[in-house]
């Protein structure tokens, strides 16, 4: 192409070097004229600042378990891997979680990812639209047959999972309701619903069929369809369905109901 | 400039950065002129406790929303959904003011979390002007821009900051947000006088002024000051800011503060100090 550059590449072409140089080697740094200067290092820093102070802010459990030190080197590391690209950083933070399950200075924390992605969906349900929640009386004014027809709709806020082996919903748990970490830990399995039907984020222990059935209403299934694939999931749950749906309801699980008229 | 003035309302004289953890004790004041700014991006997002404060403060105060992300002086267009959503506070909120920063923060998909500089040649002069315009069409209406803090000398300006931003202005028919503290922190690191930057600005222009407070760099010291909004504002600042508004007259003017926050009451006393200030200067003139 020449040297006949357009106008547009010579600041693009300044703004890839200075961007190659904050974060990048010295080889990097030796192609922008700018870096030599003591100033450069108040933007390397600033950056690097902004995004670790905004994984702290949003992923508090796992800054408590892991120490500041340790969080902010782990954090510096994600941060280069994985920029920001918009610039709401409360919801900077996407992978994480599997960059900690991937970190070898974490092997020692199993619980450490699942902790991450609790976190990280509770700021989901904190950021995500506001909306109705469908309460225990309109699914009881639906006949039988068109109950079963219809597709409860999860809550825009509504967040769940489910950790086999890992105590990770109580180790989470504790660290938000202010409970000491050090208890002895149930060392089993867990499944959590989180959701802000109105106000604040909240959360509640969920069985595994609360989970399969939630998992199959966002698939779009049916009510009946998600009973049965929570009863796949855990057979024997259909006879306590009276306990946990309207647990789910109350929670706030679900904005509407859809299919539910001719 | 009388931004917000409804019939029998009082102007905006002083405001406020208002930070999460203010959010009732900011709802409840009533201090004389007294308006809120906030950073447009902490609010960008679906739903959730942060719209619902803004909604609340925003039935009891006139609002500033402040971008620092949109990237006007980026190689690259604004990103087009951040466009939209600062469109959707802008419908929403109805601020008295809307404003971004010279500066770029965007490439390649990366948002780099600062406000970072650029040689101010006469291809970024057309750029940042097509953004400005870009940013003006999303949201239909003006906002300002604002002179950044500096800690690099740079080659390949062929603009003065101050006859760029003047430039801008008129083609794109934008406002100036003038920042004093970045004036003061940009002279001392670049080694020019911050009184003839602040003497020959185009006061006719200014829509806003930002007050805010700096510390010199934990490794080089006073010779670097790093305008980190973690104090209050500083002697020589509010000095500037007698001179500007002896010179222009009183124009809505916020008191920052992002780091080291203290408590509402002494904030709020930093903002009456300036807003005495601004009244004071308006009886003189009148």
């Amino acid at each position: 192409m020449g040297d006949a550059r357009t106008p547009a590449a010579s600041l693009q072409s300044f703004q890839r070097d200075f961007a190659a140089a904050l974060f990048g080697s010295d080889d990097a740094r030796a192609g922008c004229a700018a870096a030599s200067q003591a100033g450069f290092d108040v933007y390397r820093n600033t950056i690097m600042v902004a995004c670790v102070d905004a994984l702290a802010a949003s992923f508090p459990s796992v800054f408590q378990l892991v120490g500041e030190a340790w969080f902010r080197d782990a954090a510096a590391l994600f941060v280069r891997g994985r920029p920001p690209t918009e610039g709401g950083m409360a919801s900077y933070g996407e992978g994480f979680a599997e960059f900690l399950a991937d970190f070898e200075p974490a092997r020692e924390l199993p619980y450490l990812p699942g902790v991450a992605r609790l976190d990280r969906l509770w700021s989901e349900a904190h950021l995500a639209a506001d909306g109705p929640v469908v309460g225990a009386t309109a699914l009881a004014a639906l006949a039988p047959s068109a109950l079963a027809v219809a597709v409860l709709v999860p809550h825009p806020s509504a967040r769940w999972a489910s950790f086999a082996d890992l105590p990770v919903v109580t180790i989470w748990r504790r660290h938000r309701e202010g409970l000491p970490l050090d208890g002895e830990l149930p060392w089993v399995g867990e499944s959590v619903l989180l959701a802000r039907p109105a106000g604040e984020v909240r959360w509640q222990a969920m069985e595994p069929s609360g989970v399969a059935f939630l998992a199959a209403c966002a698939s779009g299934r049916s009510f009946a369809d998600a009973v049965d694939a929570a009863e796949q999931a855990a057979p024997g749950c259909v006879d306590e369905l009276g306990t946990w749906l309207p647990a789910l309801l109350a929670a706030g699980a679900f904005t509407r109901i859809e299919g539910d008229s001719p | 400039m009388a931004p917000h003035r409804g019939a029998g309302a009082p102007a905006l004289t002083a405001g406020l950065g208002l930070k999460a953890e203010h959010y009732g004790e900011a709802l409840a004041c009533r201090a004389d002129g007294l308006w809120f700014e906030v950073h447009a991006e902490n609010y960008m997002v679906d739903g959730g406790p942060r719209l619902a404060w803004l909604e609340a403060i925003r039935g009891e105060h006139a609002l500033s929303l402040h971008g620092v992300s949109l990237s006007v002086a980026g190689a690259e267009p604004p990103d087009r959904s951040a466009l939209d959503r600062l469109a959707a506070l802008v419908r929403r909120f109805e601020p008295a003011l809307v404003s971004e920063h010279l500066a770029w923060s965007r490439l390649g998909g990366s948002y780099l979390p600062d406000l970072l500089p650029f040689p101010r040649s006469d291809e970024a002069l057309a750029t940042v002007c097509a953004n400005v315009a870009r940013v003006q069409e999303a949201i239909g209406r003006p906002i300002a821009i604002e002179n950044p803090s500096h800690y690099l000398t740079l080659d390949g300006h062929d603009w003065s900051e101050i006859d760029f931003l003047d430039e801008i202005a008129r083609r794109t028919g934008c406002s100036l947000l003038l920042d004093i503290n970045n004036v003061f922190v940009s002279a001392r690191n670049l080694g020019t006088v911050a009184e003839d930057y602040l003497d020959a600005f185009p006061a006719a222009r200014v829509s806003e002024v930002h007050l805010a407070g700096h510390r010199p760099d934990p490794r080089v010291g006073e010779a670097l000051l790093i305008d980190s909004h973690d104090a209050p504002v500083a002697a020589e600042v509010w000095t500037l800011f007698e001179r500007f508004t002896r010179r222009a007259g009183a124009r809505p003017t916020l008191i920052e503060r992002d780091a080291e926050l203290p408590a509402f009451a002494e904030l709020l006393g930093e903002r009456d100090a300036a807003h005495a200030r601004l009244v004071g200067d308006v009886a003189l003139a009148a």
